[in-house]
C-alpha cells in the first residue's frame, strides 16, 4: 500500500470520528449526512494536495492507484482489479439510483429559519422605556404566554416543547435573537408562524398569531423581558 | 392596421420587376413576423411601453448574462492597468527589463479585451433600453448628467488607452518614457472614474437616495452618494485586480503548457507566479472590503440585510465560502509547488511547514463552510433537535466565519514569505532576534484573533461588528505591515543557496492557475447574482417596483445555470481574445526563424500587437 495506506486510514479514521464520536460528545447530536460529506470532501482535497506537493510523493501516491488500474506489475491481484473495475461503476449506478429514485422519505427541506422580515418592520425601535419595572413586566408576560415552549429559562425547553419539530427557539444561545433587531422580534411574535414568507415553510411553525391576543405593547415589553431574562443584547447601530 | 399594409405595399413596389413578388412576400412574411419573434410590448395599448420580453430565452435571462459578461470584462480590463503600470514603473525604476516586456505582454491582453468590453456594454444598453424601458427612463431622468460624464471619460480612456499601447516601443527612452509612465498613471485614473460612475447606478437600484428638490446636477449628486457607493467602489476595485491577476496567470499557464522553448517556458512560468501573485495580494485584502459593504447594506436595511446573510440568499455565501477555499488553496497550492520544484532541495525542508499550514487551511474552511442552518432530512433533524446542530452551529455565525477568514489570510501570507525566504540563508547578526520576533508575532496575532472571535459571541452585536471584527482585521494587516519589512531587510543581507530555476514547474502547476481563474469567474457571477437578487422585487429599492412577469427571484438551482454558463461564456471569450491577440507574434515567431527578420506593419486592430522587440 506505501503512500497509499495513510491517507486511506486517515479518511477512515476522519469518517469514523464524524459518525461515531463526534454526535457522542456531550451536548452535540448526529451529524447529517451533508456535513459528513462536506468535511471528508476537504480531508481528500487536503490529501491530493498534500501528495502531489512534489513529485516523488505524487508518483508514490498516484502510481500504485494507477499500476492497479491499468494492471501493470499487480501480479495475483488481477482477480480484484476486475472486481473493482466492474464494482464501482455499480456502485456509482448504486448511489446515483438512490439520490434519483422515487423515495417513501420526505424531501430535505431547505426552511430558511430566520427569513427576511416585511418592509413595514424594518427600521422599527422598541417605543417602550427600558425599565427595571417594564421589563420585569414583560418577564412576566413571557412566563405566561412564552415560557410553556420557550422554556422559563429561555432554553426552549418549555414543558411543550417536546411535542413540537421543529422545536421552539432557544433564545440564550448565542446565535439566535443575539443575531437580531428588536424589530424583528416584533414582527416574528406579532404574526407568529403563519406570517413566515414562503421560504421560512410557515406550514412548519407552530408559533401563535399573537396580535389577535396581545397588544403592541406587551410584545414589546416581552421581548425586552426576553433579552434581558436570555442574558442577550439585540442588534443595534449606535 | 392601415399603416402596416401600406409598408407592405410600398415594399411590393421598391423590389418590383421580376422576380419581386418573392421578395416582397418575403417582406411581408418577416413584418408580420416581428411580434411573434418577440419584443412583444406588454400593456401597449395604454400608456407608455413598461417592458418588452424576448421569447424562449426572457428578457431578464438575457441581460442578467450580457450585464454580467460586461462586467467580467471590465473587471479585466479595469484590473489588469493597474498591475501592467506598476510593472511598467517597476521596470522604469529598477532597470530589469523583464517586467517591462511583462507589462507590454499585460497591456496587450488589455487593449484585446477593451473592445470586446465597450462592445458588451453597448449590448448591454440597448437591451436595457429595449426590455426595460421604464426603468431606464427613470434612471435616465435621475443619472443624466453622469451619462454625460461617462462618455467623456470613455473618450479618455479610449485615447489614453491606444496612445499607451501604440507608443510603448517609440516611447522607450529618455523623456519619452516618462510621458509613457504617466500616460499609464492617465490610464488608470480615468479607469478608476470609469468604475465608480456606472458603480452609482448600480448601488443606487440597491440603496437609493432620491431628492426631489435642487438641480439635475444636485440629484444626480445625491443619487450617486447612496451608502453602498464607496463599499462597492472599494469592493470592485480590490476584486478586479484580482480577476486581472488571476486571468493572467491562467493565460500564462495556459501558454506555459504549450510552448515549445526552454526560454518561453521560464517566461510563462514567471509570468503565472507574477499573476498569482497579483491575485493573492487582493485576495488578502477582498474579505475587508466585501465585509464591509454588507456591514453597510445591513446598516442601510435590515430586511436586505437578512434577504442575503439570512434569508433565501444565505445558501449563497456557504457555495462562496467553498469558491474562495479554493482560490486560497489552489493559491498557496502554487506556492507550494513554487517552493519544490523552482527551488531544489527546499521539498525536504519545508514540507512540514507546508503540511501544517494546509491542515490549517482546511480546518478554516471546514468552519466557513459549515452552514448554520444545515441541509437535513426530517429524520436527521429530529436528531438535532431541529436544523442547528447543538455543537457545530456555533460556528455557522459571522463571529466564527470572521475569525477563520483571517487566520486564513494569516496562512497564506505566511506561505508567500516561505516562498520569498526559500533557498536563502540569512547573514545579518540580527537574524535570530529578527525571526524570533517575527514567530512571536505571528503566534501572538493569531490567538488574538481567535479569541476576539470566541469573545464575540459573549458580547452585543455592536461591539462585535464595530469592534472585535475591525480589531480582527487590524492585528492581520499590522503582522503584513511588519513582518514584510523585516523579511525584506532579513533577505537584503541573505547569501542565495539555491538559484530559483524558472520554467520547472510540472504542468498541474499550469491547470491549478487555470483552476483559479475559473474560481474567481465563478466567485463574481455569484456575487452578481447575490447583489441583484438582494433588491428582490424592486427595480430601485423601495422606489420603483419591478411590474414585469420577473418579478421575483430565481431559485437558486436555475440561477446557478446561468452563473454556470456565463462563466463558461466568459472563458470561452476570453479564450478567443487572447488566441486572436497571439496570432500575430505566433506568425512573427514562425517567419522569425523562418526568414531571420520581423515584418513590419502587422496589422493590429483593438489590441493588435504592435511591433514587439525581445527585451531580456
Amino acid at each position: 500500500m506505501g503512500a497509499l495506506g495513510k491517507p486511506i486510514i486517515l479518511m477512515v479514521t476522519m469518517y469514523l470520528f464524524l459518525k461515531f464520536v463526534l454526535p457522542n460528545i456531550p451536548g452535540s447530536a448526529p451529524l447529517p449526512s451533508s456535513l459528513i460529506f462536506l468535511y471528508l470532501l476537504l480531508t481528500v482535497s487536503g490529501i491530493v494536495i498534500y501528495e502531489t506537493l512534489s513529485g516523488e510523493s505524487k508518483d508514490a501516491f498516484w502510481g500504485p492507484m494507477q499500476g492497479f488500474l491499468t494492471g501493470e506489475k499487480i501480479g495475483g491481484l488481477q482477480a480484484l482489479r476486475y472486481g473493482v473495475l466492474i464494482l464501482f461503476p455499480l456502485l456509482v449506478g448504486w448511489q446515483t439510483y438512490g439520490s434519483t429514485a422515487t423515495s417513501d422519505l420526505p424531501p430535505t427541506e431547505g426552511r430558511t429559519i430566520h427569513p427576511a422580515p416585511p418592509g413595514e418592520y424594518t427600521g422599527l425601535s422598541n417605543p417602550v422605556p427600558k425599565t427595571p419595572d417594564n421589563i420585569m413586566q414583560g418577564k412576566g408576560f413571557y412566563a405566561a404566554f412564552c415560557s410553556p415552549c420557550h422554556g422559563g429559562n429561555f432554553d426552549g425547553k418549555g414543558p411543550a416543547a417536546r411535542g413540537f419539530n421543529p422545536p421552539p427557539a432557544n433564545f440564550a444561545d448565542p446565535t439566535t435573537i443575539a443575531m437580531l433587531q428588536e424589530s424583528y422580534l416584533f414582527w416574528r411574535i406579532k404574526k407568529g408562524g403563519v406570517g413566515l414568507p414562503i421560504e421560512g415553510a410557515p406550514w412548519r411553525s407552530a408559533m401563535p398569531r399573537w396580535e389577535v391576543e396581545l397588544p403592541d405593547e406587551w410584545i414589546w415589553k416581552i421581548i425586552m423581558g426576553e433579552y434581558d431574562g436570555a442574558h442577550q443584547s439585540p442588534r443595534t447601530w449606535e | 392596421m392601415q399603416q402596416g399594409v401600406g409598408t407592405i405595399q410600398r415594399a411590393f413596389r421598391a423590389v418590383g420587376g421580376h422576380g419581386g413578388w418573392l421578395a416582397g412576400l418575403l417582406l411581408t412574411v418577416g413584418w408580420l413576423a416581428l411580434p411573434s419573434i418577440g419584443f412583444a410590448a406588454e400593456g401597449a395599448a395604454a400608456g407608455p411601453t413598461e417592458y418588452r420580453d424576448i421569447p424562449y430565452i426572457g428578457s431578464r435571462n438575457l441581460i442578467w448574462v450580457v450585464a454580467q459578461l460586461h462586467l467580467l470584462l471590465a473587471g479585466f480590463v479595469l484590473g489588469v492597468p493597474i498591475f501592467a503600470w506598476l510593472c511598467e514603473v517597476i521596470a522604469w525604476r529598477g532597470g530589469e527589463r523583464r517586467y517591462d516586456k511583462l507589462a507590454k505582454e499585460f497591456t496587450k491582453l488589455l487593449t484585446s479585451a477593451y473592445a470586446t468590453t465597450a462592445l458588451f456594454g453597448g449590448i448591454l444598453l440597448f437591451s436595457l433600453v429595449i426590455f426595460y424601458p421604464k426603468l431606464m427612463n427613470y434612471l435616465t431622468d435621475v443619472f443624466f448628467p453622469s451619462f454625460l460624464l461617462y462618455c467623456l471619460l470613455f473618450l479618455l480612456e479610449t485615447a489614453t488607452l491606444y496612445l499607451y499601447w501604440y507608443g510603448w516601443d517609440a516611447m522607450q527612452h529618455g523623456r519619452m518614457k516618462t510621458l509613457h509612465v504617466f500616460l499609464g498613471f492617465l490610464l488608470n485614473f480615468f479607469a478608476l472614474f470609469i468604475m465608480i460612475v456606472p458603480n452609482a447606478w448600480a448601488t443606487f437600484q440597491a440603496s437609493p437616495v432620491v431628492i426631489s428638490e435642487g438641480s439635475a446636477i444636485e440629484r444626480a449628486w445625491a443619487a450617486t452618494w447612496n451608502p453602498t457607493w464607496w463599499p462597492i467602489n472599494i469592493h470592485r476595485f480590490i476584486a478586479n485586480i484580482v480577476l486581472g491577476g488571476y486571468i493572467c496567470g491562467a493565460y500564462a499557464g495556459v501558454r506555459y503548457l504549450s510552448v515549445k522553448s526552454a526560454e518561453d517556458r521560464e517566461h510563462y512560468d514567471w509570468m503565472g507566479y507574477v499573476g498569482n501573485f497579483i491575485g493573492v495580494f487582493g485576495l488578502l485584502a477582498l474579505p475587508f472590503a466585501g465585509y464591509w459593504l454588507m456591514r453597510e447594506i445591513y446598516q442601510y436595511n435590515q430586511q436586505m440585510g437578512i434577504t442575503l446573510m439570512g434569508g433565501f440568499l444565505s445558501w449563497l455565501f456557504i457555495i462562496q465560502a467553498m469558491l474562495i477555499g479554493v482560490l486560497f488553496l489552489g493559491s498557496n497550492y502554487y506556492f507550494w509547488l513554487g517552493i519544490t520544484y523552482r527551488i531544489p532541495g527546499s521539498e525536504g525542508k519545508y514540507r512540514r511547514a507546508m503540511l501544517m499550514m494546509l491542515v490549517s487551511l482546511l480546518l478554516c474552511l471546514a468552519v466557513w463552510m459549515t452552514p448554520h442552518s444545515l441541509v437535513a432530512s426530517i429524520e436527521e433533524a429530529q436528531k438535532m433537535g431541529g436544523a442547528h446542530h447543538p455543537l457545530l452551529g456555533v460556528l455557522g455565525v459571522m463571529s466564527a466565519k470572521m475569525t477563520v477568514s483571517n487566520l486564513m489570510i494569516l496562512i497564506t501570507f505566511m506561505s508567500f514569505v516561505m516562498y520569498w525566504r526559500a533557498g536563502k540563508q540569512d547573514t545579518a547578526r540580527w537574524a535570530k532576534l529578527g525571526k524570533a520576533v517575527m514567530g512571536a508575532v505571528l503566534v501572538l496575532a493569531s490567538l488574538a484573533v481567535i479569541v476576539l472571535g470566541v469573545w464575540g459571541y459573549f458580547v452585543p452585536a455592536i461591539v462585535r461588528i464595530n469592534y472585535f471584527s475591525t480589531s480582527q482585521v487590524l492585528i492581520v494587516i499590522f503582522v503584513i505591515l511588519t513582518i514584510t519589512p523585516l523579511t525584506a531587510l532579513l533577505l537584503k543581507s541573505a547569501r542565495t543557496t539555491t538559484e530559483m530555476v524558472w520554467g520547472s514547474m510540472p504542468p498541474r502547476a499550469g491547470y491549478a492557475l487555470v483552476l483559479n481563474a475559473v474560481m474567481i469567474i465563478l466567485l463574481m457571477t455569484l456575487m452578481g447574482y447575490a447583489r441583484s437578487s438582494s433588491r428582490v422585487h424592486w427595480h430601485v429599492y423601495g422606489v420603483m417596483r419591478d411590474s414585469s412577469p420577473y418579478a421575483y427571484s430565481p431559485a437558486l438551482g436555475s440561477a446557478s445555470l446561468i452563473m454556470g454558463f456565463c462563466t463558461f461564456f466568459f472563458c470561452i471569450l476570453v479564450a478567443f481574445i487572447f488566441w486572436v491577440a497571439t496570432m500575430g507574434d505566433k506568425y512573427k515567431a514562425a517567419t522569425t526563424s523562418g526568414k531571420g527578420e520581423l515584418p513590419h506593419g502587422i496589422p493590429a486592430m483593438a489590441g493588435g500587437a504592435p511591433e514587439e522587440q525581445q527585451q531580456t
